[in-house]
């Protein structure tokens, strides 16, 4: 019994060690953030929240040159938020369709075109930074939400993932549906569209996150500060701590991560079991 | 494919199109251009090329700095893979295990999934901060002479620090995903066959999990080779002499800060080719699953 008593408090030291290693990090970031620049370097990082919480937060957010030369806090945020949720949007939009005429249709080039997104799973954006770059130039797109959102939303992974759950659909339906006189688009519309509720629920969560996350791609495609989103904040920050000045503003830096990381946690915290169940499946 | 389906002409097409679309675009244009530039040698100014056949590949592969790149890249990769898995593997078996605040513990060990890379980057990096990181502080102060700036081992190990700390969440979600997936009659009849829990693991368990840890793997390197960039971007830099400067990093700091063309396109190229080998080890081993 005492070999099995041992056994037990092992395993939840083990998973309290797991559990501080992997929070303690975003805790004191987030405690080092309250205070005032001059405690933190006098005193180096801290371990509980200071004073300073409503100032640092007020200046980042709302005041102009409070963290960037001009950009306010919110409005990175927001253009966080508009590339999180045309990220998910687009991703779920176009796979879906996709997804539809390849299952749904009889047509002399579906298994070229099938092909086609499959190739999209051999080109990430990282093979292929400079000449997507030279391209966006050439297009005029740089800059701008669509040259920002839509060429990440091609999605092989997302195509997969529909095509699979539309083929477990039963034929019946189709049948049913055309009995009635069902159009392709009312079919879809009508019929598989809420039929998929919650596999799209469970991809819109997790592309969400995908997308407010998105690093690279923003980082070459925004040139101006009012388009930065939170993540190229991050960068930005980065490099004027790098440059040094009269007193460094690591409050300000500590409360970014901070704002970048608290709507993503939030969504996979709130929405835990779509999340596990829409990374687990769409990864497959 | 379905018994049923729509016969027409022209809707399928429509409905393909948009995702057609942007791949021709903004996927296939640009790695032609790549693959075309890459056999190219531009002028000084950009101005003429010439057809040089190999010699942007042989220029570049075999430069003392594609190589560095090319040897970190490889013990990073594995670094990551095998540290990330390993810790992710043992919480995700003792999560499973405890039955009183399990879901606590799943929930506080899977949430930093949501925090970018570039983030993560940011954090470890003022932690490391030799004015008012603890972290630095205390390694010097027990003894270890470390400074991430100027020695490439301390770098080095600031970047994994940090790489496997943001992929321990992905990997436990998928591992306590598959121990959960492990029929309750097979636990209970290891438990009878077999009194030691360690042997339990690794006689059972382990091999039952060997399908998620495959494809763990490949999802690893593949984070590894690519994701990585925003943790590196926000730490080193790829300093101190480029010793923790991966391939992608590599191949944006050529195209962007040294702007050479050529050599970056062929960087490219060979990049392409990696992920097509790790694509094809995938997509074997997923036909492989099907007759487990």
């Amino acid at each position: 019994m005492s070999n099995w008593n041992w056994r037990l408090i092992s395993t939840h030291a083990i998973l309290i060690v797991g559990v501080i290693f992997m929070s303690l990090p975003v805790w004191v970031a987030f405690a080092t953030s309250t205070h005032a620049p001059e405690t933190i370097l006098r005193e180096g990082l801290q371990f509980w929240p200071g004073s300073d919480f409503l100032q640092t937060y007020k200046e980042v957010l709302f005041v102009e040159g409070g963290v960037m030369k001009s950009v306010l806090g919110t409005t990175m945020l927001k253009n966080s938020l508009i590339l999180g949720f045309g990220f998910a949007i687009g991703k779920v939009i176009i796979s879906m369709l996709a997804a539809y005429a390849i299952v749904y249709f009889r047509f002399r080039l579906a298994t070229p075109l099938f092909c086609v997104i499959f190739l999209t799973l051999l080109l990430p954006l990282e093979v292929r930074i400079i000449p997507s770059y030279e391209v966006m130039a050439k297009l005029g797109l740089l800059d701008t939400h669509f040259g920002l959102i839509v060429p990440l939303i091609a999605s092989a992974t997302g195509t997969f993932f529909f095509r699979q759950f539309f083929r477990s659909v039963p034929d019946e339906l189709l049948e049913a549906a055309r009995l009635d006189g069902a159009t392709p688009w009312g079919f879809f519309i009508d019929i598989l569209v809420p039929l998929s509720k919650t596999m799209i629920a469970a991809i819109l969560i997790i592309m969400f996150v995908v997308g407010w996350n998105q690093y690279l791609w923003p980082l070459i495609m925004t040139t101006k500060e009012e388009n930065y989103t939170l993540v190229i904040g991050i960068k930005q920050i980065y490099q004027i701590l790098a440059e040094g000045g009269e007193l460094p503003q690591y409050q300000k830096a500590f409360a970014l991560t901070i704002l970048a990381t608290l709507p993503p946690v939030l969504v996979v915290l709130v929405f835990q079991n779509w999340f596990v169940k829409g990374l687990v499946e769409s990864e497959k | 494919m379905k018994r049923v389906q729509f016969e027409h002409s022209s809707i399928p097409y429509l409905f393909v199109a948009p995702q057609i679309a942007i791949i021709v675009i903004f996927f296939l244009w640009p790695a032609a251009q790549a693959i075309y530039q890459s056999f190219l040698l531009e002028d000084a100014f950009g101005l003429s090329s010439q057809f040089v056949w190999f010699r942007n590949y042989k220029d570049t592969i075999l430069s003392a700095s594609w190589l560095q790149a090319a040897g970190f890249t490889a013990v990073f990769s594995i670094l990551v893979t095998f540290l990330s898995l390993g810790f992710a593997l043992l919480l995700a078996v003792k999560a499973n295990e405890v039955i009183r605040g399990a879901s606590t513990y799943k929930t506080t060990l899977m949430w930093a999934y949501a925090i970018a890379p570039p983030v993560a980057g940011l954090m470890g990096n003022l932690m490391f901060h030799p004015l008012i990181g603890d972290l630095y502080k205390f390694l010097n102060a027990i003894g270890w002479d470390f400074n991430h700036k100027l020695d490439a081992f301390d770098a080095s190990f600031v970047v994994i620090l940090i790489a496997v700390w943001k992929q321990i969440s992905v990997n436990f979600i998928f591992f306590l995903s598959g121990l959960q997936g492990i029929p309750k009659a097979v636990n209970e009849a290891s438990m009878m066959d077999c009194s030691s829990p360690t042997r339990r693991f690794w006689t059972i368990t382990f091999p039952l999990l060997a399908p998620t840890t495959f494809f763990l793997m490949v999802i690893n390197i593949t984070y590894a080779f690519f994701e990585t960039f925003g943790i590196i971007d926000t730490t080193t830099r790829g300093a101190p002499g480029g010793a923790t400067t991966t391939l992608v990093y590599k191949v944006f700091q050529d195209g962007f800060r040294g702007a050479d063309l050529g050599g970056s396109s062929a960087q490219s190229v060979v990049l392409m080719i990696l992920v097509l080998a790790l694509t094809v080890i995938q997509f074997r081993y997923i036909e492989r699953k099907v007759h487990y």
